[in-house]
Order: C-alpha cells, then structure tokens, then sequence
C-alpha cells in the first residue's frame, strides 16, 4: 500500500508535527513500507481471540488515601518551561 | 581495577586494596579520555560522583557500608537525575534539567551507588543502532566503525570499553540485549512490572521495562535486588517480593530443561552465529540440561505487531512535549498551532517522527480496528505460545541478535532493515517475559550474543542459568583489547 502525500499532510497535522518539504517523500516511502510490513497481520487467525492491552494479568487501578501528598513545587517545575509570567505559562494569544 | 566487575570490585574496596575516591577518580579519567572516541555518555557528573565517592568511603571506614557502597554506575539518559540534564538523546529535551530522581536513581543511590553520568542512546529509545542520538552515535568499541546496537547504545560501550563497571538501561523491543550482545556484554531485560517506572522516560507503556548492563550476570543479580520492587507511583508496579538473587546463583542446573525455539534456528539466522548457539547448548548438557524443542507459531509475527503497538503507545505518550511546560520550543510561532507543530517538527529527530506518524496513523479514525486492535489480538497468541512453552520448559535459548555489529550508517536508509535487528528480542516484550543476553563467542572478532528468556518473574532463574554458563566460560571476560591499547 502506498500513502499519498495528502494522507502524510493530514496524519502530520494529527500528530501535530511541522514537516518540510523536503520531509514528506522520504515519510511517504517509508510509512508506505511500514504500512505494508504490518499488513503481514491481516493473515494472522485472530478470530475470538482477546485483545491484549499490556502484560499483567488481573491489573487494575491502584486506589490510595485521599490525602494530599505532593507539596507546591511550581517554581522548580517552571524552572524548565520555556516562557513563565506571574507562575503562568505563557503560549501565544488563544482568544482575539 | 577498570577489568574488575562489580562483584569484584566489592571485595577489593572492603580489602582496601584502593578507595572508592581512587577508583571513581580513575573511571572518570577513563570516561573523559574515551569520549571523542565512542561518545558513550551525554553527560558526566565527577563533582557529585566523588562527593558521593566521598561519602561512600566514610562509611566503609565507620562499617556502615551495604553491599552495593561505593560501587560505581553510569545511568541511561533516559532515568530522572534530579538537578542532571535528563535528554534522552532529544534536542526537545537539551534543556532540561529533572527536577525529581527516577525512582531507579533514586533506590541505587539509597544503596550507596556513585553516579558516573548518564549514557548516550536513541532518541527517546527509538533505534537499534544508537544513530538516532541528538548527540551523534555512538562507536562500538570493538571497532569504531561499527555500531554498539540500541538503544542503550551508550550503557552497552560504557561496560564493553571499562569505563564503567556497570549502567541502568531500558528495553521496549531489546534496548537492553542487543545493544550487550553487539557489544559482548551482558544486558538483563526484568520482567515487565518488576523494575519501577517511574521517572523513566516513556516510549511505549506496555513494553518498556528498565533493566542493567554489566559484566557478569552475577553483577546484575547484586544490583538488581537493590533497583527491583514495588513502587506505589508506578502504576504497573507489581507488589510481589524480590527474591535473593545473589543467593540464587549458584544453584545447580541438573534437571534444567531448555527450549529451542523451532521459529529462531533456520531462515535468517547467521550460520556462524547459530554454530555458536549450539556450542553453548552443549555446555549446558554437559551440566545436566535437556533439550526441547519448542514451537511457538505466532513468534514469527512479533515484528510487524509491535510495529504497531510501540508507535501507538510512543505517538500518545509523546504528545505531551507540546513546547509549553518543559523541552524545545520554536522562535517566534505566530500562533498555538504553529508552536506546537514547529516546536514538535523542530524538536524531535527523523526516527521519533515516523514512529508518531505510524501510531498516529493506526490511531486514526477507521484503521483503529485493522491495525491496533488486531495487532492486540496478535499480541495475546505470542503471549500464548510463550505460557505454552513455559509450560514445557524451565527456560527457552537461542540467539539475541540476526547477526554481528554492522557498520555506522549501513541501515539508516532502510528502517525496515533495522526493525529486523529485534528479531529475536520483541517477542519478550510483547508478552512482558524476561530475558537477558550473554556473551557466547565471537564471529570475524566481533561479539556474539545468546538469549535466555523465562516466565514471569523467573530472574532468579535466569541470572542462575546465565551464572553457570559464565562460570565455564570466559566470554563475558574479553575485553576489546585493540581499543583499550589505542585508547587508554
């Protein structure tokens, strides 16, 4: 199977990445054969077979005591952000 | 001292044949002569490893020393170091500096353990050669022109080379066993759940599992008794007690009964290689063991479904590096979207972009079905065929890896090609097994691995198993003399 350049502008902007120009033919070879190599699952008898999301058997959430375990640690955390204001992060303007 | 593994190097601090000062010292000096050479690390921290080196002395002196006190390791940039820059190999994360330990950092340093750096890898663990590094590859030192594996390419060099006597590392598809077996070491991958991850940067939730590269599986089974265990803050932390592992090792193997995976042996495999596999089964009867083979149909199948399910899960976890809170972002986006998809675009390397665009795209409304769900279903008869297996055999061996080292840049053209290195090694993961890799002999000079899987939580069992093969053999013992004579 072979994905178009369109299909690699829409999966690009999905996943919310920037590709340039230069980009999309060598995505468009390469997820066309990923694409094909996973296609090798079609023959795959899977037919009642149960879905296997992760490896322990019988998992579920882990509940704990409602109480309050983590102290403000905003500034150290903040320390890595790329733009903070009065302890907010700062992204360009949402709402006109 | 740098030959010495870590079992050791224990006695020999307790000898006082030199201090765990000395011995840090002479490992970094080793670290930075080694550098422009194989670029094992991406950061080194000497002001913290001999403080701690400091620390760790005094307490020898006082006798408050535990068992694992002064003994040196190197961490995966991919394990949380608190006031470290923490990149997994990413320019998105060139910046960061961790504001909180893993808890792997965190329980190895409780132990005493003297951090040496953090170790260069595939970025954010996506690779299998260590060429998808923001910070170049890194050089095998056996020969420098081929690569060490991936993606814990830096850890796997850093022991190969002896500039640091054992490093954390992480497996999502054979991270951990490849990189040991292209670099003649050895490379344990726990079961899924026994390691926390916590603070362990994810790639794929329901593979990834950390583990270590050492010298010698009985180095492994020291530190992993101290890293292993429940973790209430990782969710998929199991609450089952950790066993003795050191105690464990020297059981006898009389009785043992070996699988061989009828699917591995055969069509791809390198006939050398093989040839080498099979010797190692001969030391094994020689100590009792028994030979079965074992068919595990849907095996063949492992590629093409992890293919599936480790971009699912990367595509959903790396959407959380959106250059608002922490990592890269662009110049000047004119507006949300354009910082998200420049500072995305801009900040994450080629490999990381296919694997977000092949989850993205198997995510996508109308595929879900065809591929993640089906690939799920496929997952379960891997799983299958592995109880199945356990249910004949104690342990399954066959090769960690197609082939030896390859040259630097021979596969980066064709990532089909390089999918296939985990051949092997992507079956454990998909069903959450153990497995580890050890040295068994060398094709045209270059290290070959072998690898041993078990059931669930059967460590103990595998560190025994590759223990006793380790005390026949010296495998695990050849150092890349060329290098280290060239070198240092």
């Amino acid at each position: 199977m072979s994905l178009n350049r369109d299909q690699i502008n829409s999966i690009a902007h999905l996943a919310r990445l920037s590709l340039t120009e230069a980009e999309i033919p060598v995505y468009q070879d390469s997820l066309s054969k990923i694409v094909d190599l996973v296609g090798q699952l079609d023959a795959a008898p899977t037919q009642g077979v149960e879905p296997m999301a992760h490896p322990l058997p019988g998992l579920s959430a882990r509940m704990r005591p409602d109480v309050v375990t983590e102290k403000d640690q905003h500034e150290l955390y903040q320390r890595n952000a790329p733009q903070v204001e009065a302890a907010l992060y700062l992204v360009p303007k949402v709402i006109e | 001292m740098h030959t010495s593994t870590l079992a050791e190097l224990a006695k020999r601090l307790r000898a006082k044949e030199f201090s765990v000062t000395e011995l840090t010292q002479s490992l970094l000096g080793r670290i930075a002569a080694a550098q422009p050479k194989l670029n094992a690390f991406i950061t080194v921290t000497p002001d913290s490893a001999l403080a701690r080196a400091k620390a760790a002395d005094a307490a020898l002196a006082a006798g408050k020393a535990g068992p694992l006190t002064g003994l040196p390791i190197a961490h995966k940039d991919i394990f949380c170091t608190q006031g470290v820059k923490t990149s997994c190999g990413s320019k998105m994360l060139d910046n960061f500096v961790s504001p909180y330990d893993a808890t792997v950092v965190e329980r190895l340093d409780a132990a005493g353990m003297v951090m040496l750096g953090k170790t260069n890898m595939d970025e954010f663990a996506m690779g299998s050669s260590n060429e998808t590094s923001w910070y170049g590859p890194v050089r095998n030192p056996w020969d420098p022109k081929l690569v060490p594996g991936g993606s814990s390419g830096g850890s796997a060099a850093a022991v190969a080379a002896r500039i640091a006597p054992i490093a954390t590392a992480t497996d999502t598809g054979g991270s951990i066993r490849q990189p040991a077996s292209l670099c003649g070491v050895t490379g344990l991958k726990p079961t899924y759940g026994r390691v926390s991850r916590y603070g362990m940067i994810a790639f794929a939730s329901s593979l990834d599992q950390g583990g270590l590269i050492s010298l010698s599986a009985e180095d492994a089974a020291m530190v992993l008794e101290a890293m292993a265990g429940f973790d209430p803050r990782d969710s998929t932390s199991v609450d089952t007690p950790v066993p003795n592992y050191v105690a464990a090792l020297d059981e006898p193997l009389a009785g043992l009964k070996i699988g061989l995976i009828s699917e591995f042996f055969g069509g791809g495999l390198d006939a050398d290689v093989e040839k080498l596999i099979r010797d190692a089964l001969r030391v094994y009867e020689k100590l009792g063991a028994t030979l079965v083979d074992v068919k595990l149909p849907a095996l063949p199948l492992s590629v093409p479904t992890y293919y599936v399910v480790a971009p699912a899960e990367c595509s959903s976890n790396l959407a959380r590096f959106d250059g608002v809170r922490y990592g890269y972002r662009c110049q000047d986006p004119k507006d949300l979207m354009d910082l998200y998809k420049r500072s995305r675009g801009e900040g994450f390397g080629a490999e990381v972009k296919r694997r977000i665009m092949v989850g993205t795209y198997v995510l996508s409304a109308g595929y879900y079905d065809a591929y993640y769900l089906k690939a799920q279903r496929v997952r379960q008869l891997i799983n299958q065929d592995f109880k199945r297996a356990f249910e004949q055999v104690d342990v399954l061996i066959g090769p960690t890896a197609p082939d030896v080292a390859f040259g630097i840049g021979a596969k980066t053209d064709d990532p089909i090609q390089m999918y296939l290195n985990d051949i092997y090694t992507i079956g454990a993961n998909l069903a959450g097994v153990p497995g580890i890799s050890i040295p068994c002999g060398f094709v045209r000079d270059l290290p070959v691995g072998m690898q041993i899987c078990g059931p669930h939580f059967a460590e103990a069992k595998l560190l025994n198993v590759a223990h006793a093969y380790q005390k026949e053999t010296d495998w695990h013992r050849r150092i890349p003399t060329d290098y280290v004579r060239e070198v240092l």
